[in-house]
């Protein structure tokens, strides 16, 4: 039985030590925007935030996000930093098929909160484990540069 | 309700008795299938001659959307439902996979219905094809199919909305005028809202004819405009959208699935034992082994299903079986690659044949040759395949990220052997296609684990290792080219040699030789201005499922000739954008067959000549505004590369810097795109970005190799692909502008091709080093 704080909201799950978080935010709570992309943390489809940092959700057990504080894309624009992102994400038109953003938007609001500022360097830096097979990243590196450049609304 | 509201019930409900399709899947779901099904009829007819000049059967050939299964379709009441309320719901039945047609095609119907965008809902239809038309979203086919049957919904429903206006008032339809959702009077200043006349419009009739008044170009709100966004990106960014592997049903069961890892493989004997000790494990299933050619069918295997995915994945790790490796066993990649270069330097039937390449070659001042090589790739969606079935009542109902929602049901009806019309298949968007999820063979897992769980709603999910070791590949190829230049430098022979198992093996047992449509990509319709112009298929068998990946066999070809052509240039001291543009020769149409081209996309030849002055247009356009010719430093340098395709012309100017350690940089990319009109122009853009990354994930990284019959990769620490720092930082898309009486192309696959020739010509001219064997990867490293 672990104990967990995901989106502000507390929830006992019983599951095997060992599960992936991933499978239980999806597959017991029911929450499905954080994807699955390949289960081994290249790809990045599945990033949340555990206590402010971007973690893979994927190969994160259960046991290690026992009470710690999670974030998933459905509560990101509750942040202002997160909502900027989304709001930019809009409006440079980034998604194609849709699919790895949650996982991008979350790396990206990660990068933007502790980096107001980041250069192209910062942005390969923390961005190169997201995967985007549509190809958006060069409008992913646009819109981290406008949220930069317009600052989080406060 | 009012009856544009019927399609409502359609699109919730199973589809009505009404429907005459109970065939099972033949080959002929595509185009291009019913090319692999003539593998037996036109390729053997051709005989002695060895030409195929397939022109001749044109005469009675549909073409565009109307030569597609079940054509189009453009009934305002099949696609339009417009409410008490003012909101206006648009149906969507093409197959979202990133490419905006969502969004698209209902902002066309929206436009000339002249209906509010934020008061319009998009709707996504079921896979019904006799109720929609074509669903099968590939091809790059759904705007230049759709775009004109979708204007003509939105203009009959306007027609009707105002008719209905007119008669209300009293007064002369001639004397009214649909704006922005309502209806005016001008005369009287009367105004009347959409809400308020659906239900009365909805019974007049519908105009055909010159009763039906489409727009003129200049009056469109929303086609051809940057400003539509997509429908979708509010859950995108919010994470509440739906794909294939989000559906949850009340009492649903999760399932994963080992399969043979070698094609035609088959469970010898397994046990199930341990998996059925983990916790949350269900049952364990034996799925048959899949047949041969392929189709569509599961592959077979041994799936645990179990209470979650996670338990699933946990069973299936433990189950213990033993395979049979069936007759492919022995495929190693490295052999291979021998085979198709040792096939290459052979003679082989011509597809081909202008003049006499082979005596100009002889008599020619001097020969060129080169040969280039292309590995398998896999589609490496980054959703990966997904399907959930449940089975009430004998009625069969899924949910599924395909790309052919109807070719999807005729596939489950079949493996279920129920009639089409117990089987529903609901359309989600999908993450990502590229070609992988045309094929259904998912889907009818699920719907088989369904009816072995008593119809208990079951989703598969694929893992990544699934999805790469047991994909459709892209086809692997040898491509040779040898050319004669005569003394003056003019090229008089061409000989191109192509050598790549085709996708008809898929369909066909042990089909061997490209296919009309696979050598109709960028091998026979060169339009290069050469007399003696020869293309030989050489037949090799597949010892994997081939499958289409986005742009398909354009991928290959276009590498090789683009790439040669660059070569050329380079041997005679040519400018390579001046000397291709010499090899294209002067502005002409030319018909695909006089290229020997039986299948020019579907289109017809008439209207879609392949002209060669829009071909020179693109690269003049691309190259001017990269600044071709201009000085660069040291370890920089520029290539072009140029490619019809999907009746686009796209040119792609690439420019690299290679540092000395042989580290590869792209700092800015130019393409240059006609397609005609752009109806979506954002949209245009994103998939040329999206594409030319994807051309640079290829031609850098991407490698699917074989070893005793098993993919050597199985996750993306062996597949790689371009990540965010090394994709350009900055493309540059060039639309060229067209009005609406020119046919629109494709769009979703055409930047692809040219991307890869380009790159390497680029990394030619700074370096020196010819590229000729696909992925880069290491080869520049110092």
């Amino acid at each position: 039985m672990a104990s967990l704080t995901i989106n502000g909201k507390s929830h006992d799950i019983n599951a095997p030590d060992d599960m992936p978080l991933l499978w239980v935010i999806r597959d017991r709570l029911g929450m499905t925007g954080t994807k699955f992309g390949c289960g081994m943390a290249m790809c990045g489809a599945c990033t949340v935030h555990m206590d402010g940092q971007p973690i893979r959700s994927c190969i994160t057990p259960v046991a290690a996000a026992a009470g710690k504080r999670i974030t998933t894309i459905e509560a990101i624009g509750e942040e202002p930093v997160g909502r900027a992102v989304q709001q930019a994400w809009a409006e440079i038109g980034v998604p194609q098929c849709g699919y790895c953003q949650s996982g991008q938007i979350m790396s990206a609001t990660a990068l933007i909160r502790s980096n107001p500022n980041p250069t192209d360097e910062d942005i390969d830096a923390a961005m190169s484990g997201n995967i985007c097979r549509c190809g958006t990243y060069p409008r992913i590196r646009t819109a981290i540069k406008q949220v930069a450049t317009k600052g989080a609304d406060k | 309700m009012n009856g544009f509201s019927r399609y409502l019930e359609a699109a919730g409900a199973a589809p009505a008795a009404d429907l005459v399709e109970g065939a099972p899947l033949s080959p002929a779901r595509r185009d291009w299938l019913k090319t692999a099904g003539a593998l037996t009829g036109l390729v053997l007819a051709v005989g002695a001659s060895g030409v195929v000049r397939a022109a001749d059967a044109a005469s009675e050939k549909k073409y565009g959307g109307d030569g597609m299964p079940h054509g189009t379709v453009d009934d305002p009441l099949v696609f339009v439902s417009i409410g008490k309320d003012g909101i206006v719901t648009i149906l969507s039945h093409r197959a979202e996979m990133g490419t905006g047609v969502r969004t698209g095609l209902p902002m066309v119907v929206a436009d000339e219905l002249e209906a509010d965008w934020s008061r319009v809902r998009v709707m996504q239809a079921p896979g019904d094809e006799p109720r929609y038309g074509n669903q099968d979203t590939d091809g790059s086919r759904s705007t230049r199919h759709f775009f004109q049957p979708m204007r003509r919904v939105g203009a009959a429903a306007r027609g009707m909305l105002e008719a209905a206006a007119a008669r209300q008032w009293g007064v002369p339809v001639e004397e009214v005028a649909a704006r922005n959702h309502e209806v005016v009077h001008e005369k009287s200043g009367r105004k009347v809202g959409y809400g308020e006349l659906a239900e009365a419009a909805a019974k007049l009739p519908v105009p055909k004819g010159s009763a039906l008044r489409l727009k003129q170009p200049e009056q469109f709100r929303y086609i051809g405009k940057q400003s539509t966004r997509s429908v979708d990106i509010q859950d995108i960014v919010t994470g509440n959208t739906h794909f294939g592997i989000d559906t949850r049903l009340d009492g649903m069961l999760y399932a994963s699935i080992s399969r043979p890892a070698v094609l035609g493989g088959k469970v010898k004997r397994y046990n199930a034992d341990a998996a059925m000790q983990v916790p949350g494990v269900v049952k364990v299933v034996e799925l048959p082994a899949g047949p041969t050619p392929p189709m569509f069918a599961p592959l077979g295997g041994v799936a645990v299903i179990a209470q979650d995915t996670w338990a699933a994945l946990k069973g299936r790790q433990a189950l213990e079986i033993e395979w049979d490796d069936g007759p492919h066993a022995g495929y190693d990649s490295q052999a291979f690659r021998k085979t198709l270069s040792e096939a290459a330097g052979k003679p082989a039937k011509a597809v081909r044949n202008d003049g006499d390449a082979m005596k100009a070659l002889e008599g020619a001042a001097r020969r060129i040759q080169a040969e280039y090589y292309l590995p398998h790739l896999a589609h490496a969606t980054m959703e990966p395949p997904a399907a959930t079935a449940r089975i009430v009542d004998g009625k069969c109902e899924v949910w599924a990220c395909v790309q052919s929602p109807y070719g999807t049901r005729e596939n489950v009806a079949k493996h279920l052997g129920m009639d089409i019309s117990a089987v529903t298949v609901h359309q989600t968007l999908l993450g990502g296609g590229f070609g992988r999820k045309s094929k259904s063979d998912f889907v009818v897992e699920a719907a088989l684990l369904s009816r072995a769980m008593d119809g208990k709603p079951v989703k598969v999910t694929w893992s990544r290792e699934d999805d790469i070791t047991n994909d459709y590949f892209h086809t692997v190829s040898v491509e040779r080219i040898e050319a004669g230049v005569d003394a003056q430098g003019k090229a008089v022979a061409w000989l191109h040699r192509t050598a790549a198992p085709t996708i008809g093996s898929t369909f066909v047992a042990n089909a061997e030789g490209q296919q009309p449509f696979e050598l109709g990509m960028s091998a026979v319709n060169i339009p290069f201005d050469i007399p003696n112009f020869r293309v030989e298929s050489v037949p090799v068998p597949a010892h994997t499922r081939i499958g289409w990946f986005r742009s398909v066999s354009n991928i290959p070809h276009a590498f090789a000739v683009q790439s040669f052509v660059a070569e050329m240039a380079h041997e005679l001291k040519r400018d390579p954008r001046d000397y291709l543009l010499e090899l294209i020769g002067p502005p002409r149409k030319i018909s695909p067959a006089e290229m020997s081209d039986s299948w020019n996309y579907g289109e017809s030849p008439t209207l879609y000549p392949l002209d060669t002055g829009r071909m020179r247009h693109v690269v003049e356009l691309a190259t001017k505004e990269a600044g071709w010719g201009r000085q660069l430093p040291p370890g920089r340098g520029m290539g072009v590369a140029v490619c019809y395709n999907f009746v686009t012309y796209i040119a792609t100017v690439v420019e690299v810097e290679v540092a000395k350690d042989g580290t590869l940089v792209v700092p800015q990319v130019h393409v240059a795109v006609d397609c005609g009109p752009q109806v979506h122009p954002d949209r245009v853009r994103a998939q040329t970005e999206g594409a030319c990354i994807m051309g640079l994930s290829l031609a850098t990284r991407s490698e699917i190799s074989f070893t005793h019959g098993r993919t050597d990769q199985t996750n993306f620490h062996q597949y790689e692909v371009t990540r965010m720092p090394e994709a350009p930082r900055d493309i540059k898309v060039h639309l060229v502008e067209h009005g609406y009486d020119v046919p629109l192309g494709g769009v979703g696959e055409p930047a692809v091709p040219p991307f890869a020739p380009a790159l390497c010509n680029a990394i030619f001219a700074a370096t020196g080093k010819r590229i000729r064997s696909l992925p880069i990867r290491d080869q520049l490293k110092t």
